[in-house]
């Protein structure tokens, strides 16, 4: 099998043992995505001059030392663009690394290229992408989710060993589901937010995409940990998250949200989720219904919370300084407007005006203030919920991967597609998405464990054990 | 009928701090365009603010010097509006919940402009109220030039301190003063240098008039940006001149911004974008609310100073100075500490504040480093002028002298035989010269020209190349001539 196949964990024993160098794991990886990647467009630049060149000193016996790692493209990486899938950041290339990478690097990782996503991290599809669309592995006809469609695509079809996302409302977890991949979304301020792009400062974190869940622990431990520069990052060091990986969960209390079982679930998803259900029961756990009586709220507030920071947040790409400025204006009104204009795709201008709206004078205080207090109340359900169970499992999605153009053109149906990850956000909590089955039609289901905040460790065990006893994450996609 | 202004000012102010306000670039001024920036002050994609705690210990501790309650929580929001000088297009500002709230500012006779200084208005004591004191991040600089604009973003992110006041003001000469205090007690606290050449004080003012003895007010008008404290009082005297035309002549005041134009004295309505804003204020998702209470406050406090008003009044009790002498030496807190130091080594503090304000001062002017006098020297010095040792002329030489190389001032005056005749029996021998010299003006005097005896002063301190006692001869000269 070739060496891009392979997991961080495996790759990591061989290249110790010095049954294969890194320079091979990079040669195989370019291999493997100038075969696949003009199908998937995961990637939307590459560096294999500079992939080989680390390649070559690589220091294997760091944690991550050798192992290539794909990074989404709204993070900053010095001396490369970061364009976050959008055309007003064309020419722009970062003057700075951010702390993740900065603390990859220092691990030995190699960083291969970087993945498309939905233009700043808005959507949920990757569709919105200024290089293009990227597609799912599994069909090539369907979306390989958002937003950060490409790096699960790339890990889902072996162009990536791991890879770095992004997930404000479900951008990482989604895709995971949608791609057959492993998608941790760690507890809001595990991670420092220094270097990524922020679409919803609140909301943000990064986390790893991986082909399992003892990879996304150890990439975990890798990035998270107190930053100085980022004021909302927990001030104590990170854990070790992978010890209670293998521990069984014989006795632990899961929880099931019966609001996250109403009409208009896809019926495949729904008798994945069941089984996945009793497969738990079946290791000993105790499965328990739970209630999150604020989850119809989720959506509305998220979508108010999320764009009103989107609106400032995104102020600063104006052309004036970075970035592609609209040629040929005659005043500063029109640079302005015309930049903005031509540079910003039609979902962002979207949300910046929704969350203009949402802060102006005289709506302030009907739509941002009170999403502000419907997002405590969503919170309080969990800290209640959790009293009764260590974790909540739910399907990650309703539906399985939708088609290309199916959802375009309505962005209340694209919004759905988010529906049982955006609480998550909202109550800064954090979760794993990971395969949980598949549907008729070949395309992977994601099943979604819900932790406390800063208990990844226990969503990492609980998937852990799943995974583990069970072989859905074995399943490739028919690609060649 | 008399109308009356109302006032209200907003003072900005660039604090004293090392590093900008939420990066790790180096606050000055001067620097070449843009080297004092990095990806949090230009608003890089990604880049994190995180707040300088000297900024807001300072801040706090201009709460603490005008009396403000400090608030035990802050928080920071953003204050959205698109302006090239600006990086994120938005501004990080304090909206609802500022540091400090209220807070009041005395205005002292001598903080009015020397014209005004016997004015009823700066006898009355006044009281002026603060609002509210808020710490957010300075812009930019933008520069035009003949084909296009340039930015300096040095300035973007430095710590800027808001103080804002109630309406209390009501001439251009108190608003003049409470900017000369709140100038002396930011400097104090070491908060600011407050320097106008650096733009580091800059100030929005509110005006509004309506009759003598009405309540409600009228409607105001702002200008904006004013950057000298002289300004300020040359912008407000010409606007409540121009409402008050306005509203006797039967006009209404229209709510404008404007901005004043210090050269030709006029004010200059701005274009109406640039006014009816709506700034969106939300809380800043990447900054946690600040708790004031414990190791901020604690800091503050300790680094509370003795206030200008304390210090002057201290003065006045300790060494017997008058209110003027008190209030030079206290508006420079390095030269007040000085006198003190100096003052405990003489017997006549007196003496030696007169010689501190009137040829210490003077002599400051061109000299390197005249603080480099041991405090003790100049405490001798003033007791040897005290004694009749020294006159005063003699006592200004001998300081220049221990300005450029110092050394105990008796030395000095010894081994340049400057030490003032004070021996009457010397004295009257120069004094019957001088009398024998000039019968002309000896006449005049017995004649009832009581000023002919300056010419004889004159003459005997000529002869004794200025080193006679002048009182001496003066009582030696009335009593020759008078006798018979
Ligand atoms: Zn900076």
């Amino acid at each position: 099998m070739s060496i891009a196949f392979a997991t961080i964990h495996e790759l990591r024993k061989q290249l110790l043992a010095k049954e294969v160098h890194p320079k091979e794991v990079v040669e195989s990886l370019l291999d493997r995505i100038s075969s696949v990647d003009s199908r998937i467009k995961a990637y939307n630049y590459l560096h294999p001059e500079r992939a080989l060149e680390s390649a070559e000193k690589a220091d294997v016996s760091l944690p991550l030392g050798g192992i290539p790692i794909a990074v989404k493209d709204l993070i900053s990486v010095r001396g490369e663009p970061c364009t976050c899938s959008s055309r007003l950041l064309e020419g722009y290339i970062a003057p700075y690394d951010a702390t993740v990478i900065e603390r990859l690097r220092a691990a030995g990782a190699i960083l291969l290229g970087r993945t498309n996503m939905d233009e700043f991290a808005m959507g949920s599809s990757t569709e919105n992408s200024a290089w293009g669309v990227t597609r799912n592995p599994w069909d090539l006809s369907r979306v390989p989710g958002g937003s950060s469609g490409g790096s699960a695509a790339a890990v889902a079809a072996q162009e990536a060993i791991a890879a770095l996302g992004s997930d404000t409302g479900g951008s990482i977890r989604q895709p995971a589901a949608f791609c057959g991949c492993v998608g941790l979304k760690p507890t809001y301020g595990r991670v420092s937010r220094y270097g990524l792009t922020a679409f919803a400062s609140s909301l943000d974190q990064i986390g790893p995409l991986t082909k399992t869940v003892a990879d996304a622990g150890l990439l975990l431990e890798i990035i998270a940990g107190a930053d100085p520069r980022d004021n909302t990052c927990e001030p104590e060091p990170a854990p070790s998250f992978s010890t209670k990986l293998g521990e069984e969960i014989r006795g632990m209390t899961l929880g099931v949200p019966k609001e996250y079982f109403v009409s208009g679930m896809d019926p495949e998803v729904e008798a994945a989720m069941q089984k996945a259900i009793a497969h738990l029961e079946g290791l000993g756990a105790i499965l328990r219904e739970i209630s999150l009586p604020h989850t119809p709220y989720s959506i509305a507030t998220y979508y108010l919370v999320a764009t009103a920071e989107a609106s400032a947040n995104l102020a600063r790409f104006d052309g004036m300084r970075y970035g592609r400025r609209a040629p040929g204006c005659n005043d500063l009104l029109e640079t302005y407007g015309r930049t903005r204009d031509e540079g910003f795709g039609r979902e962002v201008k979207r949300r910046i005006l929704l969350g203009t709206y949402s802060l102006s004078s005289g709506y302030y205080d009907a739509y941002y203030l009170r999403a502000q207090k419907v997002r405590m109340r969503i919170r309080e359900d969990f800290l209640t919920a959790f009293r009764d169970c260590q974790a909540i499992v739910t399907p990650t999605s309703p539906m399985p991967a939708f088609r290309l153009g199916e959802r375009t053109e309505d962005p209340l149906q694209m919004y759905l597609a988010d529906i049982f990850t955006i609480a998550v956000n909202l109550a800064g909590l954090c979760a794993i998405s990971l395969p949980c089955g598949f549907t008729q039609a070949g395309l992977p289901i994601g099943l979604q464990i819900i932790g406390p905040m800063r208990k990844e460790e226990t969503v990492l065990q609980v998937g852990y054990a799943y995974e583990q006893s069970t072989s859905w994450h074995t399943l490739r996609p028919p690609l060649g | 009928m008399t109308y009356e202004a109302v006032i209200g000012l907003e003072v900005h102010v660039q604090l004293k701090t090392a590093t900008k306000l939420f990066c790790g670039c180096r606050n000055e001024f001067g620097a070449e365009p843009n080297s004092r920036v990095c990806p949090v002050c230009l608003g890089l994609p990604g880049a994190l603010p995180v707040p300088n705690e000297a900024a807001v210990i300072q801040t706090i501790l201009t709460g603490l010097m005008m009396g403000s309650s400090i608030r035990p929580r802050a928080k920071f929001d953003r204050k959205n509006y698109f302006y090239p000088d600006m990086p994120k297009n938005y501004q990080i500002s304090q909206y609802d919940q500022p540091l400090c709230l209220g807070g009041e500012v005395s205005l002292p006779v001598l903080a009015f402009p020397k014209d005004a200084q016997k004015e009823p208005q700066a006898l009355a004591g006044k009281k002026v109220r603060l609002v509210r004191i808020h710490l957010e991040e300075d812009v930019g600089k933008s520069f035009h030039l003949e084909n296009c604009s340039g930015i300096d973003f040095n300035r973007a992110g430095t710590p800027l301190m808001e103080i804002v006041t109630e309406a209390d003001l009501t001439t251009p000469e108190e608003a003049f003063a409470l900017l000369t205090t709140i100038r002396e007690i930011l400097r104090y606290g070491k908060v600011s240098d407050v320097d106008m050449e650096k733009g580091q004080l800059r100030c929005d003012v509110n005006i509004s008039v309506r009759p003598v003895g009405t309540e409600a007010f009228g409607t105001k008008r702002e200008i904006k940006n004013l950057n000298s404290i002289s300004a300020v009082r040359r912008a407000l005297k010409h606007e409540i001149q121009s409402q008050i035309e306005l509203v006797s002549s039967g006009g209404t005041v229209v709510q404008e911004t404007l901005r004043w134009d210090d050269a030709r004295g006029e004010t200059i309505p701005m274009r109406t974008k640039e006014q009816a804003h709506d700034y969106r204020y939300f809380p800043d998702p990447d900054l946690l609310p600040i708790r004031t209470e414990g190791r901020l406050r604690t800091e503050a406090e300790r680094r509370m100073p003795e206030l200008p008003e304390t210090k002057k009044s201290r003065l006045r009790e300790t060494y017997g100075l008058s209110e003027y002498q008190a209030s030079v030496l206290a508006s420079d807190p390095p030269l007040a500490d000085y006198f003190e130091k100096a003052a405990r080594s003489t017997r006549n503090p007196l003496t030696l504040a007169n010689l501190t304000l009137n040829d210490y001062l003077a002599l400051r002017q061109d000299s390197p480093d005249p603080m480099s006098i041991p405090p003790e020297y100049f405490g001798q010095l003033a007791d040897l002028v005290s004694d009749g040792t020294l006159n005063s002329r003699q006592g200004r030489e001998v300081l220049a002298i221990l300005i450029q190389a110092p050394r105990p001032p008796k030395e000095i005056a010894q081994e340049r035989g400057l030490t003032q005749i004070s021996d009457s029996q010397v004295l009257e021998e120069f004094c019957r010269e001088a009398i024998a010299a000039n019968p002309k003006s000896v006449a005049d005097f017995k004649g009832g020209k009581a000023a002919a005896i300056n010419s004889l002063k004159g003459f005997v301190m000529k002869k004794t190349r200025g080193q006679a006692n002048p009182q001496r001869i003066h009582e030696l000269l009335e009593s020759l001539l008078r006798e018979p």
